[in-house]
């Protein structure tokens, strides 16, 4: 006997009343999106849950695939026997083995279909007994078993599922709407992509290049970090932006000590351009309160002031170690930390102000006219796709 | 020519040369130089981490790349021991290992570390209660080889692994040399900690092997120096070795399944053949690994055999290879408490894959003619 279904239970979606088709719609896709690098397999979504065929698809990959989808609340293998308690218990019972270091189980039986002619609570009795008999050192535990063997009794078929897997949990990506992420290749901007995400945001990605003060090492972490976000949902398109032009001449006519909250400010009034020409409705950043120069409240305040989008910063109230945390479980720490420089660390002055006044800001780039170098910019914006089938090192392949 | 020493190290495969050569040519840059030429040779060896992970169903940061299985084993067992000598103060392996486990225990007990050497059963084997009965409080390693190297014997790994899973403390390093590829052993599966590898074990090159280390483990390197392989082992990497030592893991992966019962067949054609040699006693136990057997020709002595083979061009080893020019006898047949006639006259014949059932046959007529010549002169 084999596995050959997957059970999908949604996430907090089976909560959202009316969208609730939108939603399983969208799970439906990502989900679809995800698996299609295996042809065979059937995919079902109903109001309650999804199921997988397998079709003699491997499960162990698919499910650490869907693991990672978002709006997923948990998963189980599962096997699909007839309505006869014959198959049922032999089901049940390969269920239970197949479980490595299990002492106890308990066994829940739910008869949706109720012309199956033995009631629930006599099922359970009549199941457990047969596991009982057919194993040995293994004992029953109502309340904290090890392992509970679900007996799901459905008009055509019963399912027959025990260990269950933990899903990502969230929304569906794409049930929110588009965000626009500023990815700099540190540790804080894909986990702030990744909360994004979670909650349903499709997102974009821009990214500020300022060669040859920035190497192509730091623009390909910044492809690699986003093919690490995209496994989580979909395709991501990644706009890198000509910044050196713009960055040198800050640094040459702003005062030292500004210079810093200029250059933010013309990123995010650059990323508000390119969110208006993607139809995108909000920006979302890194930054988490106090961290650096450019995270103080009044730092915020003076640069927040060049955007009237919502600026989205889901990891404003973190700190660094809980970031790091989530960085280091979606893969993307050891990316982040690779040593180049970024434009955010460069022509960084020893003391930038931590308390900038936004007269004072607006004072001096009163003065300072990039009109061309903003037109060249916005012409030269190079958009990469990135996708999580890559792959990401063809030239090597024959190599391995 | 007909090689069946293949314990001791094997024929690079034609494919691994050449990743080498074309790695070692290509993408010579250094992988922490800041130019394009040192970052693509980092992309490469990131690639690498990666395929192999994917191979061995482990995470990138979970493997170390290293010289081969001496260096693998001597990183586990004095790593573990140093970075964990708060923990205690107590070690445990087997009579059974390979030198590279031994002598590194040794050392540890020069270090100040109390160190239990398991005995074996007459198959081999170690048990899994003789296991239990050596662990104290402050036992901080235990150290069992997956398959051993002059016998063939097999190890209860999983057994051993689920004795020690609840023990945070206690680390469960793996000496999978001569195992790996050739007798199916998931590491996480069976909660080991830590396993090395070789790759010229494996068809791969000399000079290369790769420790897995479960993430959360701290090690004490053995090499310090400019930080690389994340602190843990210092030198630069020697990217073509752990290229091509990734094909060969490739390979050898999926040698073993789809040809799974290549090996199988041929050990039995190879203990069929050498039943009808009354002279001959096989001392691997049935149901062991696949590609090595131990025999014993009681009455000749086993360098002689080894030298009038070689006349024929078929090539086997006395003891281990590593030990075999030394004049002592084995430990390992030692500590299986073979008789002495046995012990003083054994030979190993160590399989790969590339043999075929027609060396066997080959080699099998040759030992026969070989024996009845012998026989004759040295009575």
């Amino acid at each position: 006997m084999i596995y050959d279904h997957i059970l999908i239970r949604y996430g907090e979606l089976s909560l959202k009343g009316k969208n609730r088709k939108a939603f399983t719609n969208q799970l439906h896709e990502n989900v679809r999106n995800q698996l299609r690098e295996f042809p065979l397999i059937q995919i079902n979504s109903s109001r309650d849950r999804m199921l997988i065929t397998l079709n003699g698809e491997d499960p162990t990959e698919i499910i650490s695939i869907c693991q990672r989808i978002f709006g997923i609340h948990s998963l189980s293998l599962a096997i699909k026997a007839e309505n006869d308690l014959v198959a049922i218990k032999e089901a049940a019972l390969f269920a239970l083995k197949d479980e490595k270091d299990v002492q106890t189980f308990k066994v829940s039986v739910r008869r949706a279909n109720k012309d199956f002619p033995i009631p629930s609570q006599e099922l359970n009795a009549i199941i457990g007994e047969h596991l009982l008999k057919n194993t040995s050192n293994i004992t029953v535990d109502v309340h904290q078993p090890d392992l509970e063997v679900n007996i799901d009794i459905r008009k055509q078929h019963t399912f027959i599922t025990s260990a269950r897997y933990p899903g990502a949990g969230g929304l569906p990506v794409g049930t929110s709407g588009k965000s626009l992420l500023l990815l700099s290749g540190g540790i804080d901007s894909p986990v702030a992509g990744y909360l994004a995400m979670r909650r349903g945001v499709k997102i974009e990605a821009i990214h500020f290049h300022s060669p040859p003060y920035t190497s192509e090492g730091a623009k390909e972490k910044v492809l690699d970090l986003t093919r690490k976000l995209s496994e989580f949902g979909h395709d991501i398109n990644v706009h890198v932006v000509p910044f050196t032009a713009i960055q040198e001449k800050i640094h040459r006519e702003i005062p030292f000590g500004y210079s810093m909250t200029v250059m933010r400010r013309m990123m995010l009034k650059i990323s508000e351009i390119v969110a208006s020409r993607l139809d995108i409705l909000s920006i979302t950043t890194g930054e988490s309160l106090g961290q650096v120069a450019s995270q103080t409240m009044e730092s915020m305040h003076a640069i927040n002031a060049v955007t009237s989008y919502p600026v989205l910063r889901p990891l404003i109230m973190m700190d660094k170690s809980e970031i790091i945390k989530i960085a280091e479980e979606i893969g993307t720490y050891p990316i982040s930390i690779r040593p180049f420089d970024d434009c955010c660390t460069i022509f960084v002055p020893n003391s930038p102000k931590t308390k900038p006044k936004k007269d004072k800001v607006e004072y001096y780039e009163s003065h300072l006219d990039l009109t061309k170098e903003l037109a060249d910019l916005l012409d030269n914006i190079e958009v990469i796709k990135v996708s999580n089938s890559d792959q990401e090192d063809a030239p090597f392949n024959h190599l391995f | 020519m007909i090689y069946f020493d293949n314990s001791a190290t094997t024929k690079p495969h034609d494919d691994i040369l050449e990743t080498f050569i074309e790695v070692s040519r290509k993408y010579y840059g250094n992988t922490s130089s800041a130019h394009q030429f040192g970052l693509e040779a980092d992309r490469l060896l990131r690639e690498s981490y990666q395929q192999a992970s994917q191979l061995l169903s482990v995470n990138p940061t979970e493997i170390i790349f290293t010289s081969g299985g001496t260096e693998g084993n001597n990183m586990a067992v004095k790593g573990i021991a140093h970075a964990y000598q708060n923990r205690g103060n107590h070690l445990i392996t087997t009579e059974i290992e390979h030198p590279s486990i031994l002598n590194a225990f040794r050392s540890m007990e020069e270090m100040g570390f109390e160190v239990t050497y398991l005995p074996v059963d007459q198959s081999g084997i170690v048990s899994v209660e003789t296991v239990k009965k050596a662990l104290r409080e402050d036992t901080i390693l235990v150290s069992i080889m997956h398959v051993n190297n002059e016998m063939g014997t097999i190890q209860p790994i999983e057994q051993i692994g689920r004795l020690l899973k609840d023990r945070r403390y206690t680390f469960f390093h793996v000496d999978d040399v001569q195992g790996f590829g050739k007798v199916d052993l998931k590491w996480k599966d069976a909660y080991v900690d830590l396993a090395t590898i070789s790759g010229h074990k494996i068809h791969g090159l000399k000079g290369t092997g790769l420790l897995y280390v479960r993430d959360g483990i701290r090690l004490y390197p053995l090499f310090h120096g400019g930080g690389q392989q994340n602190n843990r082992r210092s030198g630069t990497e020697n990217l073509a070795g752990i290229v091509s030592l990734v094909r060969a893991i490739r390979l050898i992966l999926e040698q073993s399944l789809h040809h799974q019962d290549h090996l199988i067949q041929l050990n039995q054609v190879l203990r069929e053949q050498l039943n009808q040699i009354s002279e001959v006693i096989i001392n691997t136990p049935e149901n062991q690994a696949p590609h090595i057997l131990n025999i014993s020709i009681p009455g000749l002595k086993p360098e002689v055999v080894l030298h009038a083979l070689e006349e024929r061009q078929i090539y086997v080893s006395t003891q281990a290879a590593c030990s075999s020019k030394k004049n002592d006898e084995s430990t390992v047949l030692r500590a299986i408490q073979l008789p002495k006639e046995q012990r003083n006259s054994a030979l190993r014949i160590s399989l790969s894959y590339q043999n075929t059932s027609g060396e066997i046959i080959l080699f099998v007529q040759a030992l026969k003619r070989i024996i009845n010549e012998l026989k004759q002169v040295m009575r």
